[in-house]
């Protein structure tokens, strides 16, 4: 039996409201909020936090990573990569990036669960993120919101078995972006509808539930995929679905969250799910993917640790200004600091694992477990000064609290004014890093602290990516 | 290992107006200094055998000394972030005393005004290769590594951040008040204790008042041997204690460090006074130049130079022990804060400072009969710091 045997899922806490938007261009609001990430996110950071906690949730460690997305920040360089070093995946692991299309999440998961069928791979997670955006004042920017999902699928321990699995490929032009293109572009809603979404989606449907021999009654839950609201209703009468089975998109609450949509969807599903129930997953674009799953017995094990209901509720909103400058709409003046060097690219490799999974190393002979501020080396102990006699040691899954910090206001940052300090791990060892995702109103001596992967100051070039210390809500 | 005490003196000192000198480079800075210094120990630049310069941005090698037009002698640039300055003179007073050469000359120089930025460029990160080697990405300004003790001091000894604003705003002012009588201070103006308390917040809870000047400036001192020091003048000052002590991170990497002092401040301080025989600090110094880089520092150097005890710095700060009239002034020039921060010249600048005082040639900010005097100079910051301790005296 394979299947799903994890997951894990990532909102971003910021929240901007439809009726800011629309009260900043004078038109109507669609209603609800969307989720938007840090000045300090993108989907490669969002999917490394969502593959933490499906890892977590895991009873046998991943193996391989495919991640999807259509906004992943490099053209050129696999993000799945970043992602796997980021949680210590083995070298040995093999990772593909899924792109370009909002299907490529579910394809992803069938690149992964054939792999696992064959016995090519044992636990394989699947990642998907977006941040996509839509042009300032137009329908897309208040709906599209930012998110990751992660699914961990295996054959050992599985809490949702995939029984079947139907896909169409279809040319049909929806949604697009040239190379060129920042903002999703789209084609006439009426033919979109007519020509393309619904005859995609009743045909995979009903051809799902042929080769399978069921009806739409046989499902607890349904999840469709839609570019709007209105679509997605629309969709659910004409495939015969009550609109109790129909499992909401949440883009009221967070938005559409482009690939990471349909898993989300899945993971809240599988949340209310009882052992047995069937749900019909369904995804769109450029053709279609959907599949059939069956809940297991094993499912109560992770149900209570995503705990989506209650993040969806969380967030602290942000006003349509700080939004235009995180997504880097608008050019603000750069902080007070000087611009910072280019990071070397050797020195980078080199510090490779203290950049991605926050390794330090623990002394042999005293036992202090150190990381060093700056990522050099350590090879002489900080503690009792014993030279190169180290065992590896990860900094990144350690909770931590605020020994002293500073309120600064000339730490380089788009949500000023920064907040920086010295931390401490339990089990031993400190570090100065930044803080993100903080309540000024709440920072106080003591407070915890978990590490958090996260996009640093950087300049023209690579993407600097690192850590920094986040409160524990 | 033998003490330095009493075996070198110095004859002569110089110190520029600091400030943003727009109208003068490293050149002018450097020549304004040097001949003050040489012509008030009555020797021509012929005379000097030997010669250090301490700058952190200003140059790279010891030819930035050129335009002294020294000529052929041995030079040599040193660097040890804002403690250059006093890295300068070791350089020149261990050569003195080792016998290399008999009369040398130490100065410290930094241009920071044509950087085109209002703060200090550089590494945002301490001991943060230039070429980007040894990055990971955090950014932090200097403000927010002095902020740390502020926070920490204030919560370790239960002040309100009210309380702790205030504490710390009497610094500024006591520099501020000190600097406002001094001709070559960047700053002359007096400031109140509401002023400081609610000017605009650089790093919590340091404001804008509580941050040292970003400054232009130049300053020299000439050594010799202590035995000839009265061939030169009737009143050469004597070095009593030469201490630099330096860190290895052990703050910023173990959780024993608490923040609320510096070791590496301790260590250097322990080390000079040792050297002069200094069993009692706060009788036996009659006045200290430290390193006031912002006014968090200065708190915590009161405890860390054994002038207050640990928690009660504040005490002394409301008895006045530290203004001038106080029985242990403390940047009676104004200061880093009041004084400016040209980093490579700073350490310099403050024995220039008790140089005049020690030969009763301060001014109006002359304090009472002086004997020996304390010049503390950080590098770095908590937890990461190199300290240097450098005590005169005027009697050998």
């Amino acid at each position: 039996m394979a299947g799903i045997t994890s997951m894990g899922v990532y909102i971003p806490m910021y929240r901007l409201a439809c009726e800011e938007i629309a009260g900043m261009w004078g038109v109507r609001a669609t209603g609800g909020k969307k989720a938007v990430a840090g000045y300090d996110e993108d989907p490669v950071t969002m999917a490394a936090a969502a593959v933490r906690e499906c890892i977590k949730n895991d009873s046998l460690p991943p193996e391989s990573l495919f991640f999807a997305s259509t906004t992943a920040p490099y053209q050129e360089k696999m993000s799945a990569a970043i992602i796997a070093n980021s949680v210590g995946l083995n070298q040995k692991s093999i990772t593909a990036d899924f792109a370009n299309s909002l299907k490529s999440g579910t394809t992803a998961l069938k690149s992964a669960l054939d792999a696992v069928k064959a016995g090519s791979a044992g636990r394989v997670l699947v990642a998907a993120a977006d941040c996509r955006l839509g042009l300032p004042r137009g329908r897309f920017e208040q709906l599209f919101g930012d998110a990751a999902a992660a699914l961990a699928i295996g054959s050992e321990g599985v809490i949702a078995e995939i029984e079947s699995f139907r896909s169409i490929t279809s040319d049909f032009t929806a949604l697009w972006r040239t190379r060129a293109d920042r903002f999703v572009k789209s084609g006439e809603t009426r033919f979109i509808d007519t020509q393309g979404y619904f005859p995609i989606m009743q045909e995979i449907t009903s051809g799902l539930l042929e080769d399978c021999n069921m009806k739409p009654a046989d499902f607890s839950r349904v999840i469709l995929p839609a570019f709007d609201a209105r679509q997605h209703a629309a969709l659910a009468g004409k495939l015969g679905f009550e609109a109790s089975q129909v499992q909401d998109p949440l883009f009221t609450g967070i938005g559409h969250t482009g690939t990471a949509a349909t898993l989300i969807m899945l993971i809240a599903a599988m949340e209310q799910a009882r052992p047995g129930d069937r749900i019909l997953l369904t995804n769109y674009g450029d053709g279609a993917d959907a599949m059939i799953i069956k809940v297991t017995e094993a499912v109560s094990g992770v149900q209570t640790a995503t705990r989506l209901t209650d993040r969806l509720e969380k967030g602290r909103s942000i006003d349509y200004g700080t939004y235009l400058s995180w997504r880097e709409l608008i050019r603000l003046e750069a902080p007070g600091l000087p611009p910072r060097g280019e990071p070397s690219l050797s020195a980078r490799w080199r510090q490779r694992h203290v950049i991605a999974s926050l390794s330090g190393v623990k002394c042999r002979q005293c036992g202090l477990p150190q990381i060093h501020t700056i990522g050099q080396n350590i090879r002489v102990c900080v503690g009792c000064q014993s030279k190169d006699e180290f065992d590896p040691y990860s900094f990144s899954d350690k909770k931590a609290s605020l020994f002293t910090y500073a309120v600064d206001h000339l730490q380089p940052t788009k949500n000023p004014p920064g907040l920086n300090g010295v931390i401490d791990f339990e089990g031993g060892g400190r570090l100065i890093c930044e803080l993100t995702d903080y309540d000024l109103n709440k920072v106080e001596i003591g407070m915890p602290l978990e590490m958090t992967f996260r996009k640093m100051f950087q300049g023209e070039g690579i993407i600097n990516y690192f850590w920094k210390a986040k409160p524990i809500e | 290992m033998e003490s330095i005490k009493d075996k070198v003196a110095i004859i002569g000192m110089g110190c520029t107006r600091f400030g943003e000198r727009w109208d003068m480079g490293v050149e002018d800075l450097l020549v304004e200094a040097a001949y003050e210094a040489f012509e008030d120990a009555g020797i021509q630049p012929a005379d000097i055998q030997a010669a250090w310069l301490g700058t952190v941005f200003s140059g790279v090698t010891a030819i930035t000394m050129s335009p002294l037009g020294l000529q052929y002698i041995p030079m040599t640039r040193v660097e040890n972030m804002c403690a250059t300055g006093s890295e300068a003179l070791r350089g020149a007073a261990y050569a003195v005393a080792s016998g290399a050469c008999d009369i040398a000359l130490a100065i410290g120089v930094e241009k920071l005004k044509d950087s085109g930025q209002t703060g200090v460029k550089g590494p945002a990160i301490v001991g943060d290769n230039p070429d980007g080697s040894s990055e990971i990405g955090s950014g932090f300004s200097a403000p927010a590594s002095f902020a740390y003790l502020g926070t920490r001091y204030f919560h370790q000894y239960g002040l309100t951040r009210e309380q702790g604003k205030r504490l710390i705003a009497q610094i500024a002012v006591k520099n501020h008040d000190n600097g406002s009588l001094n001709p070559k201070a960047h700053f002359h103006n007096r400031l109140t204790v509401e002023q400081v308390v609610s000017a605009p917040i650089v790093a919590w809870p340091l404001g804008l008042y509580d941050c040292c000047g970003v400054s232009d400036g130049a300053a020299a001192a000439i050594v010799v041997r202590a035995d000839m020091a009265k061939t030169f003048r009737p009143d050469p000052i004597y070095i009593k204690g030469l201490a630099i002590s330096v860190g290895a991170r052990q703050g910023v990497m173990r959780q024993d460090y608490d923040y609320v002092h510096i070791e590496e401040n301790v260590r250097a301080s322990k080390m000079a006074y040792s050297q002069a025989g200094i069993t009692n600090p706060r009788k036996e110094i009659s006045l200290a130049e430290v390193h006031d880089c912002f006014t968090t520092h200065e708190l915590i150097l009161y405890e860390d130079l054994g002038f207050s005890p640990r928690g009660q710095a504040g005490e002394d700060i409301e008895a006045g022990t530290f203004a001038l009239t106080g029985d242990l002034p403390v940047n009676t020039d104004g200061g880093l804060k009041c004084f400016g921060h040209p980093l490579g010249a700073s350490g310099l600048r403050m024995m220039y400072e008790i140089y005049k005082q020690l030969q009763q040639k301060a001014g109006p900010r002359q304090i009472g009969n002086p004997r020996l005097g304390l010049a503390h100079n950080l590098g770095g910051n908590a937890g990461m710091g190199i300290a240097s301790c450098v005590l005169l005296g005027n009697e050998k």
